[in-house]
């Protein structure tokens, strides 16, 4: 493809060069958004929770006498507070944003700062409310989405690799092709990219249940009726442990998603996922050709 | 392309600035009293499926001795503060008297040694905080059903209410005074003791000496210490603040399950 046809396709082309395709179910849309209000509540509140502890540990217990691999501590230098991420053995200065941050104007010990969590003052009990909710939402949503990728075959027709596509040449084409920001145009936009497939199905079929199991083993009661999610998870403070770093690579996601959908073409991604109705250019079959080895 | 970058700019600052004000500035949304019932009724959900899920005898998992935490942390009250308390710890709890009472056909009052020649069990547990961190423990009680059925209940009974010799927040009404409560399934529970031992001695007074409860199958909270008196109730609606223990009327779940 020549460099005049890439800079012309990121100018909106006129209407009789596009075409209009269904790209996204009303179920997918749905879902997807409601996942979106989920996702932003739970974590914000989650961080609200940690706050009340952040410490991680390993293992089936772990307090504040135990050894943790991960800790926001706040330590008192000369007078002065410091926030200090530790990992490991590793101390790495972050004073202001992890560890101690401003409260009211005034440096305070504090996990993660005030901006990001909900509430944004110090409330356990109230975070606790506002995770739980939104994590009932998130789980009955993630059922009705799960039902309708298996059921109406969403998972088999847009997600599912083919063989082909699963091709180390082909996947290296793909990792390059994106490195340069180059999408797929035309024909091939019609259908989801192979880098696409594999993140999508990842998250939605394993960070995301991740998240739910992880989070059902710090219950004592589950626990008791379900005692080989204990064991899966090698302890509750394991578990404990495994959630905040999967939610740690569900923010990883989201960024490197959010970044996708800005550099791809950001008004007809956002058009594509609110009305279902995704703009491609129909007559460029040589270029779809291009893209498909 | 200028037009476009310029759309995108717009449209990252709108993002940005609605989820910010949605989510962390808004205090309307936090502190309002029908978003704040909405959220509560997941707790309903949460009591509903975990007791679905659950049979009533299902039990919390029991760990050996090599699991146990090496240090088990003291939590909420270390040392009860009232004179009443150390008079009791000075001579050993020899003149501490556990009531039973309320809605009971037979009300008792038992000493340290009468509950000791009481049936006993012994368990290792996990003691989950509510704040998120967990010790092993293990603890050596009089299971709670026992003295139940000693007492006998009366058919109204709903609720036994848990009250400690310990304030935990200095009040000028004394709505600050420790307490707790909990419902005839966990009562019943085989795990669910009272107990005066932990890791093989006496309960000290940092883990609630003489006497504290154990209901393995929820969190830290309701593990209430300095127990003085179990009054079985209808309803817990009359004491305190009315949500049926102390933190429970400082926002936090009735029901601790999760």
């Amino acid at each position: 493809m020549s460099s005049l046809d890439s800079s012309l396709s990121m100018i909106p082309s006129p209407p009789a060069r596009r075409i209009l395709i269904r790209r996204h179910s009303l179920a997918v849309r749905l879902t997807h958004w409601i996942n979106v209000l989920c996702l932003s509540f739970l974590l914000m509140s989650g961080l609200q929770i940690f706050n009340a502890h952040p410490e991680l540990y390993w293992g089936q217990f772990g307090a504040d006498a135990d050894h943790s691999f991960l800790a926001l501590e706040a330590v008192n230098e000369n007078g002065a507070l410091k926030g200090v991420t530790r990992i490991g053995s590793l101390e790495i200065p972050t004073t202001g944003v992890l560890g101690a941050s401003l409260i009211n104007g005034e440096l305070r010990p504090r996990g993660f700062p005030t901006w990001i969590t909900i509430p944004s003052y110090r409330d356990l009990a109230a975070g606790r409310r506002w995770h739980f909710f939104f994590a009932w939402l998130f789980v009955i949503n993630g059922f009705v989405y799960l039902a309708y990728g298996f059921l109406a075959g969403h998972f088999r027709r847009d997600l599912a690799p083919t063989a082909a596509e699963l091709t180390p040449r082909h996947l290296a084409h793909e990792i390059a092709a994106h490195a340069r920001l180059r999408f797929p145009k035309g024909e091939a936009a019609r259908r989801y990219n192979v880098l696409q497939k594999l993140t999508y199905l990842a998250v939605a079929l394993i960070l995301l249940p991740l998240m739910v199991a992880t989070g059902l083993t710090m219950s004592p009661g589950i626990d008791a009726a379900l005692p080989w999610l204990v064991d899966l998870f090698g302890g509750r403070q394991s578990a404990r442990s495994i959630h905040f770093i999967a939610a740690s690579l569900l923010v990883l996601f989201v960024i490197v998603h959010l970044a996708m959908v800005l550099v791809s073409g950001v008004l007809n991604n956002l058009r594509s996922m609110i009305t279902g109705r995704y703009a491609i250019d129909a007559d460029q079959p040589a270029a779809a050709k291009d893209h498909l080895p | 392309m200028t037009i476009t970058l310029n759309r995108r700019r717009f449209l990252i600052g709108v993002g940005v600035t609605a989820s910010a004000a949605t989510l962390s500035g808004c205090s309307w949304l936090t502190e309002n009293d029908s978003v704040q019932r909405v959220l509560a009724m997941a707790e309903r959900l949460t009591m509903g499926s975990q007791r679905f899920l659950l049979s009533d005898e299902a039990l919390a998992r029991e760990y050996s001795e090599a699991d146990l935490s090496p240090v088990f942390k003291s939590n909420g009250t270390h040392e009860p503060d009232s004179e009443d308390y150390a008079a009791l710890a000075d001579n050993n709890f020899a003149d501490w008297r556990l009531i039973v009472d309320g809605l009971v056909e037979q009300p008792l009052s038992l000493s340290l040694a009468d509950l000791k020649k009481l049936p006993s069990r012994t368990q290792i547990t996990r003691h989950d905080c509510v704040e998120g961190w967990s010790a092993i423990g293990k603890w050596t009680g009089v299971p709670l059903g026992l003295l139940m059925q000693t007492a006998g209940l009366k058919p109204d009974a709903r609720y036994l209410v848990f009250h400690c010799a310990d304030e935990y927040e200095k009040t000028l009404d004394g709505s600050g005074q420790y307490y707790e409560s909990i419902d005839l399934v966990d009562a019943f529970h085989p795990q669910t003791i009272l107990a005066y031992g932990m890791n093989g001695e006496d309960l000290a007074i940092p883990h609630g000496a003489p006497l504290r409860l154990r209901v393995e199958r929820q969190l830290g909270y309701k593990q209430a210490k300095y127990l003085m008196r179990i009054e079985a109730v209808d309803s817990f609606a009359r004491f305190y603040r009315g949500k049926g223990g102390f933190w429970e009327d400082r926002g936090y779940e009735w029901y601790a399950g999760i």
